[in-house]
């Protein structure tokens, strides 16, 4: 019965009540991508991002997982020779429509990537980077965004005395959080986390997952887990993809104890994958 | 032939290659300087060629050539890095940009002389610029060129791709982009090519031969469209065309050329390395 995962947002196992009358945050209309080698990424995925949880989008690597993220705030647009079909919304509006500002919507919706990559600069730089290209220039805001972004990253303790030293100082797992509390700088509304935490000790990986719980209160968060395990931890929202295909999707507590489908529950005891 | 021997015998065969180059490069600058030092005074450094250059010194030659490295600088080096900057960061791989770099690649291998005779017909009969630093450092700078495009290139491309993906991803336009994050990082690898190319430039002689070298003025130029003595002509011309030159005062006049060139050398060694030690990455 493939047919009742249609996403909607009234949809039958699809959240909670309070979710009634919440517009979703993203939503993507069938969409297709294809790269300029002809690799087919995503095939037809209609899916809705809610507001204030987690959405956690997981599955076997090359399922489209980073694809579908990386179309989210058009950074798909570096990559010649596209081809995407479909509709994707951010606030009900196309953000692929002719005339939208590619810059500003980053800004909107920032992103965590796997592997951590501090700007060669020191660490309060790397904060006040995206501000000030956005043409901030007031020196005691970005203070405070400095030390809003760090705590919200559960890193402004470990770093509050040493902004001025170079960023790329910092061990892996600060690395990371510094790269989080950077996008977080940019005050955004979504964040799309890629595999945040594939290369962090599980001490590390705690902090970000935590971190996480916190920011959902405030924003939408996007995180493709590195793991079924991650996803399960931290998804209120689970999507399963596979081969360009989403597969099945459904709240985290629903989706990896009854799955519908018989593919989600062979990958989430470990069958394949 | 045991292993062993083999690994010796291939380690003293690279060894000997070595010596082989390094040897008469160590052999022709000690000779210069044993040579020359004798005909080094403050003098020879500062004062005007006297008695149809056999007595005097070699200061307005000095001043030529330091105004034409300065000439040149001036036109191929925002020229150079523009275009580098275009090729790496903005232009797509199309026949066009292809072409480009084959014009660029080929521009290097164009013989010196070929580029002097360019600028005769170009800056100083077309363009009316006649024989002054003006078309002198034109002629230059268009030799250099090949030279600092493709070294600018090479440190652009150096600059991890993650950097600019970052960047773009927290908003950055693609100008932010290079302007504050690409271009400081490949800024000691571009300044060494500069340097290199510009050294390059001073030590020229066919370029400046029609286009701005005085065969002898004993006076420093007042503008940009005035002739220049200028060191490596210089040396040519009481190397070759002065009878009863003293030969001391040849050597000195190769010394000076040489110190100016080699200090330019050390100057980009040092740059690199500063630089290099506050990169992070």
């Amino acid at each position: 019965m493939e047919g009742a995962d249609s996403p909607s947002p009234m949809g039958e196992g699809r959240g909670g009540g309070w979710r009634m009358n919440t517009q979703p945050k993203l939503e993507l209309q069938s969409v297709s991508y294809i790269y300029e080698d002809g690799v087919q990424a995503l095939r037809d995925v209609s899916l809705h991002i809610y507001p204030r949880e987690i959405t956690a989008i997981f599955g076997p690597a090359g399922g489209g997982k980073s694809t579908l993220l990386r179309l989210l705030n058009r950074l798909n647009d570096l990559v010649p020779g596209r081809c995407l079909e479909g509709r994707v919304l951010l606030d009900g509006e196309d953000i692929y429509a002719p005339g939208v500002d590619v810059h500003a919507l980053r800004r909107r919706v920032g992103m965590v990537f796997a592997t951590p990559v501090p700007l060669p600069m020191n660490i309060r730089q790397n904060l006040t980077y995206g501000p000030e290209l956005a043409g901030m220039r007031n020196r005691a805001r970005l203070d405070e965004l400095v030390e809003s972004s760090l705590r919200a990253a559960a890193l402004w303790g470990e770093v509050e005395n040493r902004l001025d030293e170079p960023a790329s100082a910092l061990s892996g797992g600060q690395q990371q959080r510094l790269c989080l509390a950077r996008t977080l700088a940019l005050e955004p509304e979504v964040i799309l986390l890629d595999e945040p935490t594939s290369g962090l000790d599980p001490i590390s990986t705690a902090k970000v997952e935590a971190s996480l719980q916190e920011l959902k209160r405030h924003y939408t968060v996007v995180i493709v887990p590195h793991s079924a395990q991650q996803a399960a931890r931290v998804a209120d929202h689970a999507v399963f993809m596979l081969q360009s295909e989403l597969v099945e999707e459904g709240p985290g507590g629903q989706l990896f104890t009854k799955p519908r489908n018989q593919r989600t529950e062979d990958y989430i005891t470990g069958r394949f994958g | 032939m045991s292993r062993q021997l083999r690994q010796q015998l291939g380690f003293a065969l690279l060894s000997l290659a070595t010596t082989v180059v390094v040897l008469p490069i160590l052999a022709l600058v000690v000779y210069i300087v044993v040579q020359g030092a004798p005909a080094l005074s403050w003098e020879f450094v500062t004062a005007m060629p006297r008695d149809g250059m056999r007595a005097g010194g070699v200061w307005p030659a000095i001043v030529g050539t330091v105004l034409l490295t300065l000439g040149t600088a001036v036109f191929a080096v925002p020229l150079g890095v523009a275009v580098a900057i275009y090729l790496v960061e903005y232009a797509r791989d199309t026949l066009f940009t292809r072409l480009m770099r084959l014009a660029i690649i080929n521009l290097a291998g164009v013989p010196s002389v070929v580029y002097g005779l360019f600028g005769l017909g170009l800056f100083v009969i077309f363009l009316h610029f006649s024989t002054s630093i003006l078309a002198g450092s034109l002629t230059l700078a268009i030799m250099t060129l090949p030279i600092i495009i493709s070294t600018a290139e090479e440190s652009l491309r150096a600059v991890p791709q993650s950097f600019r993906i970052v960047s773009l991803s927290l908003g950055g336009t693609q100008w932010q982009t290079v302007r504050r994050v690409v271009l400081p990082q490949a800024l000691p690898g571009i300044l060494t090519g500069v340097i290199l190319g510009l050294e390059r430039a001073a030590g020229e002689t066919a370029p400046i031969l029609f286009t701005v070298a005085a065969f002898f003025l004993p006076r420093l130029p007042r503008s940009i469209f005035d002739q220049t003595m200028a060191l490596p002509y210089h040396l040519f011309v009481i190397s070759t065309q002065v009878p009863g030159m003293p030969v001391r005062i040849q050597y000195g006049t190769a010394l000076v050329l040489l110190v100016f060139v080699l200090s330019m050398n050390v100057l980009a060694a040092v740059t690199r390395s500063r630089f290099r030690r506050r990169r992070q990455w």
